[in-house]
């Protein structure tokens, strides 16, 4: 009941909406806005933004290329640039890269394989809003999902994305093939974050694991301001 | 009238399906393929009031993303 406002977005094909909204509330105790794609307006004045997990229209063309492109982007890439901080994991990733507020892109995995388990992440940025509850360098566990989670830029942007600190977390043992183990990467800002791993399947010991709690956490303090 | 596009990724960026085609092609005996690129090709049928600067912003906007991919726009005589 801490007056928190956040909206997680459906796209036909999302299928960690429900996930992401139910650590939404249980960290903050605030119901979040279930927002559907056709929509063309977000709710107002909205603390946070979050695109989840899923296959939204099959992953055709591209993942994420067709959602990217859906009426609710639109107030999505407007509520970013004014600030509203927004998640994006795993397909939501590959919809913000696709929609421009994040560089990059996500290719197949480099072996080919869809790679469905937990994995070790290092966190690489723990100043930004989402990230502020774990120290520099912790080692965190976090489950993947996915079939193009191999983050590609050319050289000059991986270089400013390392020199602006915009690297939040990277893998700690091979995964798939991203440059430089990228696994989530901030805009320029600081309010918009993309990872492949999902925070939001390691909230409470019976998912596993509860090391994405912290980043709920973080976020919802971080905006929860007296 | 049917315009095709080419959609393949840039030199350079590391396509993977290529590599598991180039692998299933020496698996069969083939040899001689020292790489497999693998693209996707998009026909329309478009009238003719859509011009090759529409289909330039089609390809940038949505068929082709510009980070990894280039393309390639062939109209088809009927």
């Amino acid at each position: 009941m801490s007056g928190f406002r956040s909206a997680v977005i459906t796209f036909p094909g999302s299928n960690c909406d429900r996930d992401m909204a139910d650590a939404l509330e249980k960290v903050s105790g605030d119901e979040p806005f279930r927002v559907w794609h056709g929509d063309a307006d977000l709710p107002e004045r909205l603390d946070f933004i979050a695109l989840p997990g899923g296959f939204s229209y099959g992953d055709y063309l591209r993942s994420g290329a067709m959602a990217a492109r859906s009426p609710i982007m639109r107030a999505v890439v407007e509520a970013a640039g004014r600030g509203v901080p927004v998640l994006g994991v795993c397909n939501g990733f590959q919809v913000l890269t696709e929609a421009g507020l994040l560089p990059g892109a996500l290719m197949r995995n480099a072996g080919i394989r869809f790679v469905c388990r937990e994995v070790p992440l290092k966190v690489d940025n723990a100043q930004s809003l989402f990230t502020s509850g774990y120290e520099q360098g912790q080692r965190v566990v976090f489950p993947v999902a996915h079939h193009d989670g191999n983050y590609f830029a050319d050289d000059a942007t991986l270089d400013r994305l390392e020199g602006e600190g915009r690297v939040a977390f990277r893998y700690a043992e091979p995964v798939n093939g991203s440059a430089r183990d990228i696994a989530g990467v901030l805009n320029a800002a600081g309010n918009v974050l993309g990872m492949m791993p999902h925070p939001e399947r390691a909230i409470e010991k019976e998912q596993g694991g509860t090391d994405g709690r912290a980043m709920f956490v973080s976020v919802v303090k971080g905006l929860i301001r007296a | 009238m049917k315009v095709r596009v080419y959609v393949s990724l840039k030199p350079g960026v590391l396509d993977p399906q290529g590599r598991a085609i180039q692998h299933s092609l020496e698996g069969l005996g083939f040899s001689g393929v020292s790489d497999v690129r693998a693209g996707k090709m998009i026909e329309l049928e478009v009238d003719g009031t859509v011009t090759d600067a529409a289909l330039d912003e089609m390809c940038r906007k949505l068929l082709a993303n510009m980070v990894i991919e280039n393309y390639r726009v062939e109209r088809v005589a009927a």
